[in-house]
């Protein structure tokens, strides 16, 4: 198992990660010796095995339906980078 | 000599107030003073609440002197800077969130402020609590009060350190996979784990959502079953906290452990283990038999695996939760042109080496064509590791083993090395993994006196067997009166 650095860039890709070149060579080297050690893995039998994603029994816990009190609008934006009008503000999603 | 205030247990400061011996602004300002004096050699806190701390401390005199009784009243702690407090500066000792002010309280702190705790300020962990040696804080390393050029464990390095140093009478932690047992034993002090669902998660911010929990940081095993007695139970804020009643814990401190069957694990006990810490625990496990307790051989045969299973299900779940951070709500924003470049700038910026280190990790293992020879297969394993302690719990009613193969590691001794640095929590993973509870206790010290940490591990929701046998061996022995050795500063 080893991760090219075209690997690691498009990874870092899906993680809206920007990284230094310097990083990504790093990445690279230090992420293939993580998954070689992970390698073991491929060892252990798990045919007809569960997986386990969540250790308690409970399943679908539901809240009543009735109103809670809630942030205000200016104490959500308060930590906001920008903010107009009561709403967080972002560059365009989409080019005109 | 009597003892100074800030060197109290918390049954001891109470007991002391309720007598009206001194008051919680007199233990509080030599909390403070405590804090003044060490901290530039211990480095514990990210962020001191001074004046909050004494007008709480003020607030829980006049609920004492009015004749009211909380279980914390006028108790001065500490809390893991991961978990948000409402107005006071809450970072996950990161950059991103420097300037980061909670709008609400995690229900856990919460919990503590209603029953009277004075909160003394946050402490240093590893950023977003990924971590074993507090490290990977964004900030400045935690030294270890016990040998300042020693890490104290991690992630809540900071947490253990001040109640080691004695700048907290105790203080919260969170565990994902040791981080609050590791740095309990690197420091000398007694760390719970509660099992998953005992404690609401609610105002915690995540990292490995299925193994995440909130523990304690405590002088000895009575404060921290108080600490829990406290903040467990149901929260509707958290639909995975545990609909099940909590008994006060300390109920469970009967000393009493004769016929108490203790497993012990042989993959537990393996090459590469310090001797002196294989020593203490052995020793640890004997004092127990001569309490009465039974000793059986127990097998958890899929402990090898579990160092990839964590790494790979705790760097998923953290790749998923830490998309919040996009420059766009909260935190640090980079101001770039497009919505694209501003979150990768943003978090390329923001985050630091071990945190993107992970989501670089957990994003590889759920991309296409890898999600089921990692991910699935890690959860699937996961399994593997849950049955054997099921298994094993069918036959002893508690666990032992050593918390982590070694004592506390020089600063900067792992940081170019991040698997030698997993390897640090390879004996507490384990228990997240499976979703159970454990709690490390001071056993000894090695020849260059650092502290050595007991595990006693219990099933889910076994929280009171953990602290009764916890409870028992730490009365039969003297570890806990002995105090790291820090120079007070003029």
């Amino acid at each position: 198992m080893h991760l090219t650095i075209d690997d690691v860039r498009h990874v870092a890709d899906l993680a809206r990660l920007h990284l230094t070149d310097e990083e990504v060579r790093l990445y690279a080297q230090q992420l293939s010796a993580i998954l070689d050690y992970a390698e073991r893995l491929q060892e252990v039998d798990t045919s007809d095995v569960p997986p386990t994603p969540y250790v308690l029994p409970l399943q679908n816990v539901m809240a009543e339906d009735v109103p809670q009190p809630s942030l205000l609008n200016e104490v959500a934006l308060a930590n906001a980078p920008d903010k107009a009008d009561g709403f967080f503000r972002v560059r365009a999603v989409f080019e005109e | 000599m009597s003892k100074a205030l800030y060197e109290l247990t918390i049954h001891e400061a109470l007991e002391g107030m309720r007598r009206k011996e001194f008051s919680a602004v007199e233990l509080t300002r030599s909390l403070l003073e405590r804090i003044e004096q060490v901290e530039d050699q211990v480095k514990a806190y990210l962020t001191v609440t001074a004046d909050l701390a004494l007008e709480q401390a003020a607030a829980a005199d006049t609920r004492r002197r009015a004749g009211e009784e909380a279980p914390l009243l006028g108790i001065p702690m500490g809390i893991k800077d991961v978990l948000c407090t409402a107005g006071v500066r809450t970072t996950c000792g990161s950059r991103i969130l420097e300037n980061f002010i909670p709008p609400y309280t995690a229900t856990a702190v919460q919990r503590l402020l209603d029953a009277g705790m004075v909160l003394l300020g946050k402490t240093n962990t590893d950023e977003f609590a990924m971590g074993s040696s507090t490290e990977n804080s964004a900030y400045f390393p935690t030294r270890n009060p016990w040998a300042l050029d020693r890490v104290p464990g991690g992630s809540s390095g900071g947490s253990a350190a001040a109640v080691a140093a004695q700048e907290a009478m105790a203080a919260l932690g969170t565990d994902t996979g040791g981080s609050v047992r590791l740095p309990a034993s690197y420091c000398g002090v007694v760390g719970l784990k509660p099992s998953y669902g005992r404690v609401s998660r609610y105002g915690l911010v995540a990292y490995g959502s299925s193994l995440d929990q909130i523990g304690v940081l405590a002088k000895d095993v009575r404060d921290a079953a108080l600490v829990l007695t406290v903040m467990a139970g149901h929260d509707p804020h958290d639909s995975t906290s545990m609909p099940a009643p909590t008994p006060d814990y300390r109920a469970a401190l009967t000393g009493d452990v004769r016929g108490l069957r203790i497993g012990l694990p042989e993959e537990y006990f393996i090459v590469g283990v310090q001797p002196e810490v294989e020593a203490a625990v052995r020793r640890a496990i004997d004092a127990l038999v001569d309490l009465g307790a039974e000793v059986r051989p127990v097998s958890l045969p899929n402990t090898d695996q579990a160092l990839p299973v964590y790494y790979l299900v705790a760097t998923a779940e953290a790749s998923a939760n830490l998309a919040r951070f996009d420059g766009v709500r909260y935190g640090y924003s980079a101001g770039a042109d497009s919505i694209l470049e501003n979150y990768r700038l943003s978090r390329g910026r923001g985050f630091g080496a071990e945190v993107k280190r992970r989501i670089m990790l957990g994003t590889y293992a759920l991309s296409a064509g890898y999600y089921d020879a990692y991910y699935l297969k890690a959860q699937q394993v996961r399994t593997l590791i849950k049955q054997d302690f099921e298994r094993a719990f069918e036959q002893v009613d508690v666990i032992a083993s050593p918390v982590a193969p070694t004592t506390a590691f020089r600063l900067g001794e792992k940081t170019d090395d991040p698997l030698a640095m997993y390897l640090s929590d390879v004996f507490t993973i384990t228990l997240n993994l499976a979703g159970m509870c454990g709690v490390s206790v001071p056993c000894g010290f090695d020849r260059q006196g650092l502290p050595i940490g007991l595990q006693i591990m219990g099933p889910h929701l076994g929280e009171e067997i953990v602290l009764r046998v916890a409870h028992a061996y730490e009365q039969a022995t003297d570890w806990r009166r002995r105090q790291a050795p820090l120079s007070i500063e003029a």
